[in-house]
């Protein structure tokens, strides 16, 4: 077991040596660019996890933070400073990305606070049939009959106008199971900014349940777009 | 400090151009033709008596060569800069591009241009390096720092090939900025607007389009497609291949294999186009090698039918652009045309179509010359990157990479750690580890695109990660950090975390010039007149001096110098003495000022000559021939002043 230490050595500006010990991407005392702090995205924007966010002050904070980080800004400036500058703006450009956009933010925040959270790269985990939620194991085993019919009526030219019907009933009824997902996770957002760390624990075990789920209803919707969009 | 200017630059596919910021506004530099617009042409003049090394020549002059000697020159270069053998072969169907003969699969294609061969990037680096003496010649200083535009669509190979050439040229390359961004920018500069604005960007070779979102000074891309091989040369190769097919089936002539007749047939056609673009018909008549002529008449309802497929293929971007930038068409407030491509009808038909402007009260933005508005921009972000203007400090343009970045994994399929439109600089890191014991290196394959198998991505290179400590399989934690910086262009470092070691990479671009390449390639290293500035200025000065001197000198015997006043011929023959007399020194500027007083003393000999050329033309010669034939008598004795005849 490592011992954990929670009082960071001061870090001495490189410019004017007075020593900071915040996650700040410039010096507090000097204002010069610092090198990339190891904090992480909410720190960058000095807030404190949490899962609901002022979307409209972040954008001002990352457009504040922009123009006085970006390498614009540092194009005739030492190599060090440019360095810094790329890095930095890369650093808060990821940051910005991560925390706007609500299903990322989440994931993050989940993995900040020890979660364990699958990674899921282009869909290879696509059609693990092992992850099918309980309660649609009927109905997508049906759905997926249908789109393997509505595919290969498709290679031999045939279009089945009540099989697409059907198809657009399902992806109708997967976007509002959807919504409904969206819906738990703002409540279980609210839970855990407001909750102590029982409330928490089970907040963030209910959210990796639900991510779970979203990700599969989505993968869902995305394959019947698509049969359904060949046209 | 002082340092010298930055300049935008253009380098497009079939123009380029130089701009500056001239106090609060961007001006486009123009050549010692007086004109704004340098054709990408690129052409070697003949072999010298002596053997030397044949000089290039770029622009104006060097499109006399595509027809006069088609082996000697070559443009549209453009379309092959970061691409590999097997990906141009569509492009050499429809070009007169000629592959040097000993060109082998995975090495940067080279082409023949008379006895030598050059890569494209060198091709580039020259216009590059005429642009850049456009400016110094502008500004009697030297410029060695630039902004140079790219089409958003570009992927990492491209970027890097025009990075490449940059230096090549002589210039370090501050920023390469995207071309629609860039567009924006010039718009954006004299009003400050809030919204969403489109920029549909319709040039020689690319197509992009682009959705930015401005506040308060900041134009923060929001999604950003294209087609790098979609443009106003697709519209003249359609019209060429009617041409060709009906003179063969016509006149019985085949003019495959008669580079100089089938250059003669594309100017006709992309004459024809321009001039369907205000009028209802347009009118080929090309005379043939043989003798016959090749009349036709082609009505614009004819041509839009030719061309829709062609401009349909901008719509499909658009649309994936809206999706991305989670917008519908109603949301765009502003849509800004650039490129000459946008000047066809048909197109802003299409674009109003796309974006429902006219149903909505609105149309597009064309205020600025859609041939110039790219360099306008690039000279404004010049000058942010400067810092040295109030006009621009309150700017910042956070642009998007155009293609999603990836990781061949198992299987052939791809781990994107990159989506594309993300913002720009752009980072992601990745843990990898040994699957044998005592493993030492890694290979890792980066792909851009969005397909799902690497096979059908963009492969970008192959990276080695070497020196791995020998441990047990999966032990080693290899940390290799991407990171996509400002100019979209991919960096990678990555380091052992258990021993501590920063992994050697070692990068092997899949297309592009290694870095002893770029340096054998730089032009001032065959180029002795690079040596010194100074002595460059006095020897263009000089020979701009010695031209309109032998000009004057050859001129009594022109009917339209008896026709002049006692006193004009004397002030004439002052501002003549007095050039000869400053030639001798070693002041440029001077003997530039004395060229321009004897310029200034011969103009009405000038207007003379060009009324004597223009009823000469119109004797049985087509406006546009006549046109040609003005072009020579008049900018030659002229240098400076060509520009008002045009």
């Amino acid at each position: 077991m490592l011992k954990i230490l929670d009082t960071a050595v001061p870090i001495a500006c490189w410019s004017c040596s007075i020593g900071h010990n915040e996650s700040t991407l410039f010096c507090p005392h000097c204002s010069k660019i610092q090198p990339p702090p190891g904090g992480d995205f909410f720190q960058v924007f000095g807030l404190k996890h949490g899962f609901q966010i002022d979307l409209a002050a972040l954008e001002q904070e990352f457009h504040r933070l922009s123009r006085r980080v970006h390498p614009d800004r540092f194009a005739r400036a030492g190599e060090n400073e440019r360095q810094w500058s790329l890095a930095d703006t890369a650093l808060l450009n990821d940051a910005y990305r991560t925390l706007k956009e609500p299903l990322n933010r989440t994931e993050y925040l989940l993995k900040l606070e020890g979660a364990e959270i699958g990674e899921e790269h282009s869909g290879k985990d696509r059609k693990d049939p092992s992850r099918v939620p309980d309660d649609l194991l009927e109905e997508v085993f049906d759905l997926n009959m249908q789109l393997e019919e509505m595919r290969m009526g498709r290679k031999i030219g045939e279009d089945d106008p009540s099989l697409a019907a059907s198809l657009q009933e399902a992806k109708t009824k997967f976007d509002g199971l959807l919504g409904a997902v969206d819906l738990d996770l703002r409540a279980q957002w609210q839970v855990w900014d407001a909750g102590d760390s029982t409330a928490r624990m089970a907040a963030q075990s209910k959210m990796v349940a639900l991510i779970d789920r979203r990700r599969y209803l989505s993968n869902l919707v995305r394959d019947v777009t698509e049969t359904l969009g060949v046209q | 400090m002082a340092e010298g200017r930055v300049v935008g630059i253009d380098l497009g596919t079939t123009n380029s151009l130089v701009a500056y910021m001239q106090g609060d506004a961007p001006v486009v530099i123009p050549g010692a033709d007086g004109l704004n617009l340098v054709p990408s042409v690129v052409a070697l003049d003949p072999v010298t008596a002596d053997g030397g090394r044949p000089t290039v020549t770029v622009g104006n002059t060097a499109r006399k060569a595509l027809i006069e000697s088609p082996e000697r020159a070559i443009y549209s270069v453009k379309r092959l800069m970061g691409r590999g053998l097997e990906e141009i072969q569509g492009e050499l169907k429809l070009f007169p591009f000629r592959l040097a003969e000993d060109v082998e699969a995975g090495e940067v294609p080279r082409i023949q241009l008379g006895e030598l061969k050059f890569t494209p990037p060198e091709i580039s680096a020259y216009i590059l390096r005429q642009l850049k003496r456009n400016a110094e010649r502008f500004f009697g200083a030297p410029v060695t720092q630039a902004v140079i535009t790219v089409p958003a669509y570009f992927n990492d190979a491209q970027r890097q090939a025009t990075k490449d050439a940059g230096r090549m040229a002589g210039l370090e390359v501050l920023r390469l900025v995207n071309e629609p961004t860039a567009a924006a920018l010039a718009y954006g500069l004299d009003r400050a607007k809030e919204g969403t604005i489109a920029v549909y960007d319709f040039g020689g070779g690319t197509f992009d389009i682009s959705i930015l979102k401005l506040r308060d000074g900041i134009f923060e891309v929001q999604s950003t497609n294209g087609d790098t091989h979609l443009g106003g040369d697709d519209i003249d190769n359609l019209l060429l291949t009617i041409a060709l097919d009906e003179i063969y089936s016509e006149n019985g002539v085949d003019l495959h294999g008669h580079a100089g007749a089938v250059q003669a047939v594309r100017k006709a056609a992309i004459e024809a186009k321009i001039r369907l673009s205000t009028e209802s018909a347009a009118y080929f008549d090309i005379e043939l090698p043989n003798g016959d002529r090749y009349q036709r008449e082609i009505s614009r309802a004819g041509f839009e039918l030719l061309i829709e497929p062609v401009l349909e293929r901008t719509a499909g971007p658009c649309k994936r652009a809206l999706l991305d930038a989670g917008v519908m068409p109603e949301g765009i407030d502003e849509v800004v045309l650039v490129g000459g491509s946008t000047r066809i009808p048909a197109v802003r038909q299409l674009v109003d179509d796309l974006f429902r402007l006219k149903a909505r009260g609105k149309s597009p933005h064309t205020e600025l010359n859609p041939d110039e508005v790219v360099a306008l921009g690039a000279a404004v972000q010049a000058d942010i990157l400067a810092g040295a203007s109030k006009s621009t400090e309150e700017l910042l343009l956070l642009d998007v990479t155009p293609l999603s970045l990836g990781i061949e994994a198992l299987g052939g399929t791809v781990a994107r750690i990159i989506q594309r439109n993300s913002t720009i600089p752009a980072s992601a890191t990745e843990h990898f580890t040994t699957g044998v014991e005592g493993q030492t290196n890694v290979a890792i394959h980066v792909v851009q695109g969005e397909r799902e198998l690497a096979a059908d991505c963009r492969s970008l290179a192959r990276f080695d990660l070497r020196g791995i400590p020998p441990m047990s399989a999966g032990l080693p934690r290899i940390e290799v950090k991407f990171l996509i910086d400002a100019d979209g262009i991919l960096k990678v470092t990555a380091r052992e975390q258990r021993s501590g070691q920063a992994a050697k990479i070692e990068v092997k671009p899949t297309y592009g010039l290694t870095d002893e390449q770029v340096e054998s390639m730089i032009l001032d290293s065959f180029d002795h007149a690079e040596e010194d500035f100074a002595a460059r200025l006095l020897i263009e000065a000089r020979n701009e001096a010695e031209t309109i001197l032998s000009l004057v000198a050859s001129a009594p015997q022109k009917p339209a110098w008896q026709q002049l006043t006692g006193e004009e011929l004397a002030a004439i023959a002052a501002a003549r003495d007095h050039l000869a007399a400053v030639k001798l020194g070693e002041d440029s500027a001077a003997i530039r000022e004395a060229t321009l007083a004897l310029d200034r003393a011969t103009r009405r000999y000038a207007e003379l000559m060009m009324d004597a050329a223009v009823s000469t033309a119109m004797r049985g010669k087509t406006m546009d021939a006549a046109g040609e034939d003005l072009g020579e008598a008049i900018t030659a004795p002229h240098p400076m002043a060509s520009a008002e005849f045009k």
